[in-house]
């Protein structure tokens, strides 16, 4: 989901939301996930519909949402591309794997190519530490990536 | 009799290509107009032999691995629908000498049938746990827990049955089970492999510290980057509840418990018990002061049990088969059994569950078998990003709480990376300053700023400025973080770094020597 909402829209899909998940106990991470889900990241204009709807502050909601790693402030790129970078993939390349792949996409970790195509980012651990260097693409793990299967990856993004 | 093949879906097996593998086998199957029944299970845990796809045949279950897509057309022309020869050829399952030599208890069901079958799960001996559970005094089932010596396997190896004993004790007009599945730690997948191949086993465990303790609720609070275990605990819930597994009356007994499955959202310092608690409650993942314990004043302020999934996920045996049973594995005061995960550059690398008291050696060198890349070991990390790094000198250790201890180091949650000898100690010291300058939560001052200076001292000390003074100044900052963190993250991060200085000195050595030596 790249193209942004306009503003009268995201508070009316933010308050369904709300609406459909504030009976949970501590409802308010499951409600941004689903929110994340919704628009592909957590838009501004939502956060004080949350805030309203759960009876907690603006500045509450924001110190939450931005505390955690997964929710987004924009859209991502079309793919998203996560590159494990802890321990036992250091141990088998993964420094050398980024390296790569960096250079392939022209982005740095973080960034989003130009064309809105993928984001990169790291990741530390995907539980794939016997299979490693390992990556995550669109929510698909890969492992043991050679320069075969960065090939492979980094065409499936750009087409 | 229709031929069952067995095609792992556990995301270890899924990364090495288990779906292409699978789809090769329905469009050959297929094409040849042969019937077959396609099951798929989770993961045995021999990665280096994933994807394994078994087949049932009479003499039981033949294994192939690992099997790529181009294998499957040569192994039909094999006849491995009846064990035919192949060279993937691996033989009973149970007989392959990395499964042979292990102790399964918490994983003896993991990976073998669909993990989504409650029949396939009862006709292993699940639910057998639960059902004397519901039928004991919940005194009884708690001394049980504490009598077969079970400690956290999250990495604090706090006994579990005193754990639940303080819940049990403490009044509360609502308490809580909170299943820690937030397995942040590099070289961890334990949690993982049980959530995908054996849902019911941590289900069974959930509800049996529900009984146990008077709590009717639960939660697993799992990490976001597993989104196939997420799907699976998911399914494996609403399983359960329809078969009255979970529910008001939990196996037709009078006791209620219900479970709910949470995403975390890539904090790692959610992996403690505390900030995990804050998370699940809506709030930054920040960690508590402790007292009030959790088990006295947890979950919206409720009497909780906070466990890992491997803790839980060990009760179910340990009230089948009795305390003593368990107990009489291990070594000291570790006893049970312990899913070690080898992990890294290592040729044979997956899950070895087995008692406490192997050496660090024997598990590197026999099991693991070295390094992938046929260089020598020169470190391995045990416990994660914030576990020690051991060096070849040290491995005579015994895999042990205590004897960890006396060494500087700690098992954790049993995950074990191994590097050889192209690694950089001060590259690796530096990283683990670093991600916990990332991951910190914020609270306290030697994690939050600790972790920041001690990447910039590291970094004069690469680039040769003042080496020994910035090396007493690392020395003299982890002291601080170590006595002065709230928690195990600005509390632990010394260990890979101290233990990468103690250990392996030459690679800290000014930059013009390291240059030069290059």
């Amino acid at each position: 989901m790249t193209m942004q909402a306009a503003s009268t829209e995201i508070a009316s899909r933010t308050a369904a939301i709300i609406d459909e998940m504030k009976g949970l106990e501590g409802p308010l991470l499951p409600i941004l996930h689903s929110i994340q889900d919704e628009f592909g990241y957590v838009p501004k204009d939502a956060l004080p519909v949350i805030a309203d709807g759960l009876n907690l502050s603006r500045a509450e909601v924001h110190g939450v949402v931005s505390f955690y790693h997964d929710f987004r402030a924009k859209p991502a790129g079309r793919h998203v591309l996560k590159l494990c970078q802890a321990e036992a993939c250091q141990s088998m390349g993964s420094d050398a794997v980024a390296a790569k792949v960096k250079q392939l996409l022209g982005i740095d970790f973080h960034e989003t190519t130009r064309d809105g195509s993928v984001t990169l980012e790291p990741v530390y651990c995907l539980g794939l530490c016997a299979c490693s260097p390992s990556a995550m693409l669109d929510g698909e793990v890969i492992g043991r990536l050679d320069d075969e299967k960065i090939g492979e990856i980094v065409a499936e993004v750009r087409s | 009799m229709i031929p069952r093949i067995y095609i792992p879906a556990d995301s270890g097996a899924l990364a090495l290509g288990g779906e292409k593998v699978a789809r090769a086998i329905e469009k050959e199957l297929k094409e040849r107009g042969v019937e077959a029944k396609i099951v798929r299970n989770g993961s045995r845990g021999a990665y280096f032999l994933e994807p394994m796809v078994e087949v049932a045949t009479d003499k039981g279950r033949v294994a192939y691995g690992p099997v790529k897509p181009s294998d499957v057309k040569s192994l039909f022309d094999s006849g491995f629908l009846t064990g035919g020869h192949h060279k993937r050829w691996l033989g009973a399952p149970d007989k392959i000498p990395f499964f042979a030599k292990q102790t399964r208890l918490t994983f003896a069901r993991c990976g073998i049938n669909d993990p989504l079958s409650l029949d396939a799960y009862k006709s292993l001996g699940g639910l057998s746990g639960l059902q004397n559970a519901v039928a004991m005094a919940p005194a009884d089932v708690v001394s049980q827990v504490t009598e077969s010596g079970l400690r956290g396997r999250g990495g604090a190896g706090f006994p579990t049955g005193i754990k639940w004993k303080t819940v049990l004790d403490t009044a509360g007009d609502q308490k809580y089970i909170v299943c820690n599945a937030d397995e942040g730690d590099s070289a961890t997948f334990a949690d993982r492999m049980i959530m995908e191949g054996d849902p019911f086993v941590l289900i069974e465990g959930m509800a049996i510290a529900g009984i146990a303790t008077g709590a009717t609720k639960g939660f697993v609070y799992i990490r976001s980057e597993y989104p196939h275990a997420v799907a699976t605990m998911n399914k494996a819930v609403a399983i359960a509840r329809k078969a009255g597994v979970l529910g008001l009356n939990v196996l037709g007994s009078p006791n209620a418990f219900d479970m709910e499955i949470r995403v975390g959202a890539g904090a790692y310092v959610c992996g403690e018990e505390t900030s995990l608690l804050n998370s699940l409650e809506g709030k930054r993942g920040v960690v508590r002061a402790k007292p009030p314990l959790p088990a006295i004043q947890g979950l919206f302020g409720k009497p909780t049990v906070i466990n890992n999934v491997i803790s839980l996920a060990s009760v179910p045996v340990i009230m089948d088969k009795g305390a003593a049973y368990y107990k009489d594995f291990g070594m000291g005061r570790s006893r049970g059994t312990i899913p070690i995960q080898i992990a890294g550059n290592v040729k044979h690398g997956g899950l070895f569950e087995t008692a406490f008291g192997l050496t660090l050696g024997e598990i590197v060198d026999e099991i693991g078998g070295g390094t992938a890349s046929g260089r020598p070991v020169k470190a391995v990390q045990v416990g994660g990003p914030l576990g020690a790094y051991f060096p070849r000198a040290l491995f005579d250790t015994p895999f042990d709480y205590e004897e960890f201890a006396k060494r500087d180091g700690l098992i954790g949650h049993a995950g074990i990376t191994v590097f050889d000898d192209t690694a950089d100690m001060l590259k690796q010291a530096r990283f683990a300053m670093e991600f916990c300058a990332i991951e910190s939560c914020g609270k306290c001052t030697p994690c939050r700023i600790g972790s920041t200076r001690g990447v910039e001292v590291l970094d004069k000390v690469a680039a040769g400025i003042e080496a020994e003074k910035n090396l007493a100044l690392v020395t003299d900052l982890c002291n601080t973080m170590k006595f002065g963190s709230l928690c195990a993250l600005g509390g632990f991060t010394p260990y890979p770094v101290m233990s990468s200085i103690t250990h392996f000195p030459e690679d800290f050595k000014p930059a013009p020597a390291r240059v030069a030596a290059e």
